[in-house]
């Protein structure tokens, strides 16, 4: 059995790659030939120079034909020689390489390859995308838009049919996952499935994209990828504001901002002509790495790490390649060459900043607080230039006041005045004169008018400006000086010195003065020349639709990348997105309206084998909601969840000791109290070293460096965070109250209830009969055992009701438990 | 059959393209004999994808002693009659130019004499320092390994480095790659479990979690961190108010109901959760039982010198051994105090009490129990420290420091490689850490280069792009 349905894998890969046999289609190049060649040839006859073998490479055609392929004549071409020969020491790859021979299959797919001409073709993500023409397809009824067209046609391809479309109750769970992060409440359910109007669905689809948890269910991904978090990352791991980069995401997202226009902010916004207080925040991305603050740490080595950091992330964010791998050596597969990777790093050369240290907080003031900040400071100097406007008036009442202190005696006067006071008028230095003055209009009855106002808006200011948020941003300086390191090693002064330039194999850069800047750099990212960031983009949005991309390489669109399972599609979205000015509301919305979105996820066994990988999409994804929304899930379907947006990231229950291992200095957790508890997860501090463990067990990634892709994993830690962790025993606890006041009065109608609220469907007469037995097998222990029942409603802050029967609310919490620890509960399908 | 094994092969496969995916992923995903079902069918076990394994093994599990904080090599294991000599005068320019040095930058270099005498020990004649009189006794089962070197001076990348074969984060540890290579023998315990315990002076470094990480591994691969104050795993107690019974009508109940729902949707994740959902429910039992060491006897605490329960790394050392027996693959011990910038004379001899007696209990008491044979422990830090003073005490040094290995494979009573005369460079028969790590496959049956997993465009490695084994320890 086992054997069987992975053999039915292996056959759908090679299906997807389209090795067959009876394909009377030419060789292609970059899906068929360059697979084999770059696992098995290109480590040492590839682009890197460095262990380049045998001076013979085989990534360019030049280079084959001259030694190894002999174009229309794969009989007399060496490669084919070589990678056939039974003789052990001639055969390559070289058993020293540990590289699996070729199969005959491949071998004979090599020599197809030669005989028809050894073409070669550009990597396909390196071509600019043009839009396609729409495929032809039989079954034209179930195409909805573009995107059903180009999935239709592979489903024709390899003789499959479409799932039929998902009922309703699955479709509203879907969007509503997909697009907020939460689920449907039951009355969002019953007006969705009782909308009978044709434009129901997308009614729906335009609510949820115009509610504000869009934006929050979007930032999750752009925070892993661009490693968002509350903490420096490295050794003694200290707190850093920068929530307002977290909120700026959110709010991006929200007003749909354009995604060019979201990824210049992010990479130079400081560098935008007068640049507000949004545009400075977005540019903390590039403050957003791992720093140290560590004894001992050189500032050379870290501020070597910190420009590697900022190449990997920037090239994985935007354009899914690898360039990290060059910090050391050339890129053993894709044309990237370690002077690429130095002169990458070249444009971050100006960010201000410690490279070991706390980082410095900028205090920004927002549009009206700026505002405000300056009115005030007109009114001060307005005020104190009247305080010192010269006046005969007050010269004459200050002579007064000096004859009668004079008389008086000059005690508590300040030194210098009363100095002053005691030279003769006449003899006075002007400086005396001055000090005598100032003293005078401090205390003159006749300005105490002024000096209360100037004093109240001098109030006003601190009050605006104490609360004023902090944050990282980038501030250009004069840029430090790149070289490229040897091997990567810091100490190594010898490299050249670069400046800064994109790689030299994509098209070329338009810079605005000599040296480029990162403001140029993220104008080339997002020109309509960059084949990759769009690609890249939709990819990444594809993933959130239908729970892995169109190129499962997240990562990588590199040669060592998957291939696009449907490339014409890929590029037809990539050439959309950018034509519709970088719209990204316009791709969610175009992939869940279309008929493969809507598609039931369910997979007969049949199905599964045919497609185990669902490459071709004729049934939806399911999957493991994400760890943030696992913990929103429960919180909403509770009533616990608070919909605030935004802030200081909170501190939710966490086990005492958690962060014994931290110091410098040590710290203790202290949950926060009331609503802070029950905020979105994506809220919750993110520490790197030691982040949240119900996160964490829910594959959260610590950020310490870009995610794109997160695992779904599933494991007994993460049954343990469901059953144990106490805001989920909170969770059922008040869900269980609920229950009991608003489900009706008999088991069966509560758990109908508790159904509906918790997977929007009614429960089935035998999980009645199942929760009924365990309510009442728990009820009556409870009843007998009333402290324990005590205790077992007593877990979180939420107060208790004081009108319930403790018995009764512990047994519903058993059962509100069993609820929500189900695999449907945690699962989006 | 679908199981946790199906779900971690289809994700690693789903990752990837058949351009991709090795062949040694695709020869593990048709390894029917791969799934070898648990108790009843109830908790599958992942037997990992190095299956059958490259070698036979000489050890089934990895018991790592980890000193964090960098122990001084001088004062241990890498004894320097010159640097005796020398004390107080300039270290030779030659040596320290061009150095990377953390603490000590700008600062006079002057040697400082070793702070503690050193005794040849056992038949073999083993130099070992004076502050470790129980290890001495045992002497003859040690590999001293006095020729490593690292590439990070400060602690946080050479932990990460130590741990996962580099200094960029978000790699597996080495715990991590061992478990999703080789599997775990134990049905009721995670295959890759973190002790942690603390000096009672001195400085405490700050670990983090990332050391014990999957990084690109599936999450299912983590180290899971055994904590001596409150729950041992977090979240591993029921909540207050609900017995075991109670716990196990409410995992029964959702158990059941996920059962129903497979039978009308049919999805293979289902059967991975409700196999999870056992496993957790059995960690529930277990963990207090392995904890509780009512069953040891009064000899075998005196052997370690704890009476349990206080987080001690004694107290460590004999879960380790407990860990052991019930087949968990690799068990790290972090003892955190060994950062001595200052007054090392007194603070090194301090910490060394705290696990002398302790470690050496270990040996004995695994070799007693017949359980040294097939057991890999490991004892050292991130990096050593200088030859040169900083105040009375040293700073960090990465260029040539000591570790030592017992157990399954290993030859006893070894000294392998030496430092030159200062204790500055290592010199002969030089160690990089990779190599280590390398050595660790190797014995426990895995060839370092063939334990892959395919991310971010190429197959990496534990030991990254290096790592030879060090043929010199084995037997």
């Amino acid at each position: 059995m086992r054997r069987k349905s992975l053999v039915v894998i292996v056959a759908a890969i090679l299906s997807t790659a389209r090795l067959s046999a009876a394909t009377p289609k030419p060789v292609n190049f970059s899906r068929e030939i360059q697979p084999i060649l770059a696992a098995h040839c290109y480590s040492c006859h590839g682009p890197d120079e460095g262990k380049r073998k045998a001076k013979l490479r085989l990534d360019q055609r030049e280079w084959a034909v001259e030694k190894a392929v002999k174009a229309g004549d794969a009989a007399h071409s060496p490669l084919i020689d070589r990678v056939a020969s039974s003789d052990a020491d001639e055969r390559m790859p070289p058993p020293a390489s540990k590289k699996d021979r070729l199969t005959p299959d491949q071998i004979q797919l090599l020599r197809r390859w030669i005989d028809e001409g050894a073409r070669y073709d550009i990597h396909w993500s390196y071509v600019k995308p043009t839009q396609p023409a729409l495929p032809p397809v039989k079954n034209k009824a179930w195409v909805h838009n573009a995107v059903d067209a180009f999935v239709a046609a592979e489903h024709e391809a390899n003789g499959l049919a479409p799932a039929p479309e998902a009922d309703r109750i699955a479709l509203v769970r879907r969007l509503s996952f997909d697009l907020t992060g939460l689920p449907p409440t039951p009355k969002e359910v019953d007006a969705f499935v009782g909308d009978k109007s044709p434009d129901a669905y997308e009614k729906l689809v335009d609510r949820l994209l115009a509610s504000t948890q869009y934006g929050e269910r979007m930032a999750m991904f752009w925070l892993d990828a661009v490693r968002y978090a509350d903490t420096a990352g490295y050794h003694s791991d200290n707190h850093r504001d920068v929530w307002l980069f977290r909120d700026y995401v959110i709010a991006a997202f929200n007003a749909n901002k354009r995604f060019d226009q979201f990824t210049i902010e992010q990479l130079a916004g400081d560098l935008l002509p007068n640049p507000t207080a949004e545009q400075r925040i977005a540019s903390g991305y590039n403050r957003l790495l791992q720093t140290t603050e560590e004894g001992g740490a050189q500032a050379k080595e870290y501020t070597a790490k910190y420009a590697a950091d900022r190449v990997r992330n920037a090239s994985t964010v935007w354009m899914a390649s690898t360039m990290g791998c060059c910090e050391c050596h050339n890129h053993k597969f894709d044309p990237f060459t370690s002077k690429d990777f130095y002169s990458f790093s070249a444009f971050f050369a100006d960010i201000q900043e410690k490279a070991v240290g706390r980082q410095d907080q900028t205090p920004i003031l927002f549009l009206e607080s700026a505002a405000r900040v300056k009115l005030f400071d007109e009114q001060l100097a307005s005020l104190r230039a009247t305080l010192n406007k010269p006046s005969a008036e007050l010269d004459g009442l200050q002579a007064e006041w000096e004859k009668k202190t004079r008389a008086e005696g000059s005690k508590g006067l300040p030194k210098p005045v009363a100095a002053a006071l005691a030279v003769d008028p006449a003899k006075r230095s002007p400086n005396q004169k001055q000090a005598l003055s100032n003293h005078y209009r401090g205390i003159a009855p006749e300005l105490e008018a002024i000096r209360k106002a100037a004093a109240d808006v001098q109030r006003q200011r601190d009050a605006l400006t104490k609360n004023v948020p902090t944050t990282l941003v980038s501030t250009s300086v004069s840029p430090r000086v790149v070289r490229i390191l040897p091997r990567g090693n810091w100490l190594d002064d010898s490299g050249e010195v670069v400046k800064p330039a994109v790689p030299g194999f994509l098209p070329a850069m338009e810079a605005q003065s000599q040296r480029a800047s990162r403001l140029d750099l993220a104008k080339w990212i997002v020109s309509t020349e960059n084949p990759l960031t769009a690609r890249v983009f939709v990819n990444r949005v594809w993933r959130i639709c239908f729970g892995q991309g169109i190129v499962k390489s997240q990562d990588d669109f590199g040669i060592q990348g998957s291939l696009p399972s449907h490339p014409q599609l890929l590029d037809w979205l990539a050439v959309e997105f950018v034509d519709n000015g970088w719209d990204v509301k316009h791709v969610v919305k175009l992939l869940v309206m279309s008929n493969t979105y809507r598609q039931s996820s369910a997979a007969s066994k049949p199905m599964r084998e045919k497609d185990p990988a669902n490459v071709w999409l004729a049934r939806q994804g399911r999957f493991r909601l994400d760890a943030e929304m696992v913990r929103d899930n429960a919180l909403e379907v509770s009533g616990l969840l608070s919909r605030k947006i935004g802030g200081p990231s909170v501190r939710p229950y966490q086990p005492a000791g958690y962060w014994s291992f931290l110091n410098f200095p040590k710290r203790e957790w202290q949950a926060d109290q009331g609503e802070s508890l029950y905020r979105r997860g994506l809220y919750t501090y993110w520490c790197r070293t030691f982040l949240h463990p119900s996160l964490l067990a829910f594959d959260a990634p610590t950020r310490e460096e870009c995610t794109v892709e997160r695992a779904r994993s599933s494991t007994p830690l993460q049954a343990l965070v469901l059953l144990n962790d106490p805001i989920y025993v909170e969770a059922a606890r008040v869900f269980a109250e609920r229950i009991v006041k608003e489900g009706g009065s008999d088991p069966a109608a509560r758990l109908n209830w508790a159904y509906r609220r918790a997977l929007s469907r009614s429960a089935n007469p035998v999980e009645v009969k199942l929760l009924t037995e365990l309510y009442r097998k728990h009820l009556a222990a409870f009843q007998t055992d009333l402290a324990s029942a005590k205790k077992a409603v007593a877990v979180g802050q939420s107060p208790l009701p004081k009108d319930m029967d403790v018995a009764e609310l512990a047994a519903w919490t058993s059962v509100a438990r069993a609820i929500l620890n189900l695999h449907e509960s945690i699962t989006r399908n | 059959m679908n199981s946790f094994v199906d779900r971690v092969n289809r994700r690693a496969f789903l990752g990837q393209s058949a351009c991709r995916l090795g062949s040694l992923a695709l020869a593990s995903l048709l390894d029917p004999g791969l799934l070898r079902g648990g108790d009843g069918g109830k908790v599958q076990r992942w037997n990992g994808v190095i299956n059958p394994l490259h070698r036979a093994p000489k050890v089934k599990r990895v018991i790592w002693l980890y000193m964090a904080g960098g122990p001084s090599h001088l004062e241990t294991f890498d004894y320097k009659p010159m640097l005796a000599k020398m004390s107080g005068k300039p270290m030779p320019e030659s040596i320290t130019k061009g150095q990377p040095i953390a603490q000590l930058q700008g600062a006079k270099l002057n040697c400082l004499a070793p702070q503690h005498d050193f005794k040849k020990c056992g038949k073999s004649g083993q130099e070992i320092s004076s502050i470790f009189p129980r290890l001495a006794e045992v002497a003859d089962d040690l590999a001293i390994v006095r020729s490593l070197h690292t590439n990070a001076i400060n602690h946080d990348p050479a932990h990460t480095l130590m741990n996962t074969g580099t200094t960029i984060s978000g790699r597996p540890s080495a715990g991590s790659w061992v478990w999703y290579g080789l599997g775990s023998d134990c049905e009721n315990l995670p295959g890759f479990i973190v002790l942690t315990s603390t000096g009672a002076s001195g400085q405490q470094q700050p670990i983090a979690q990332r050391q014990w990480h999957s990084g690109f591994l599936p999450g299912s691969f983590q180290g899971v961190h055994f904590h001596s104050k409150g729950d041992p795993v977090l979240y591993v107690k029921s909540p207050d108010g609900v017995s075991a019974d109670k716990q196990r009508d409410i995992v029964d109940a959702s158990q059941s109901l996920n059962q129903l729902f497979n039978e009308r949707v049919d999805d293979p994740e289902i059967a991975t959760r409700i196999s999870q959902y056992e496993m957790a429910f059995r960690m529930q039992s277990s963990v207090p039982g392995l904890m509780d060491l009512s069953g040891e006897t009064k000899e075998t605490l005196d052997l370690y010198g704890t009476k349990g329960g206080d987080g001690s790394f004694a107290a460590n050392c004999l879960l380790a051994r407990r860990l052991a027996e019930r087949g968990v693959r690799f068990i790290q011990l972090y003892h955190r105090d060994w950062d001595h910038h200052g007054g090392i004379k007194n603070d090194i001899q301090k910490v060394a009490k705290e696990v002398d007696q302790a470690m050496a209990a270990l040996l004995k008491d695994l070799k007693r129990r017949g359980l040294l044979d097939s057991t890999l422990v490991i004892w050292g830090g991130e990096f050593g420290r200088t030859p040169m003073a900083q105040g009375n005490g040293r700073d960090h040094h990465i260029k040539g420091f000591s570790m030592w290995l017992a157990g399954g494979g290993i030859k006893g009573g070894v000294t392998y490689g030496a430092t030159d005369e200062f204790g500055y460079n290592a010199v002969e028969k030089v160690v990089h850490v990779n190599d280590l790590h390398a050595t660790i496959l190797h014995l426990l049956g895995i060839d370092h280069e063939r334990l892959t997993f395919p991310t971010q465009g190429r197959n990496f490695r534990l030991t990254d792009v290096a790592g030879k084994v060090i043929e010199g320890v084995l037997a």
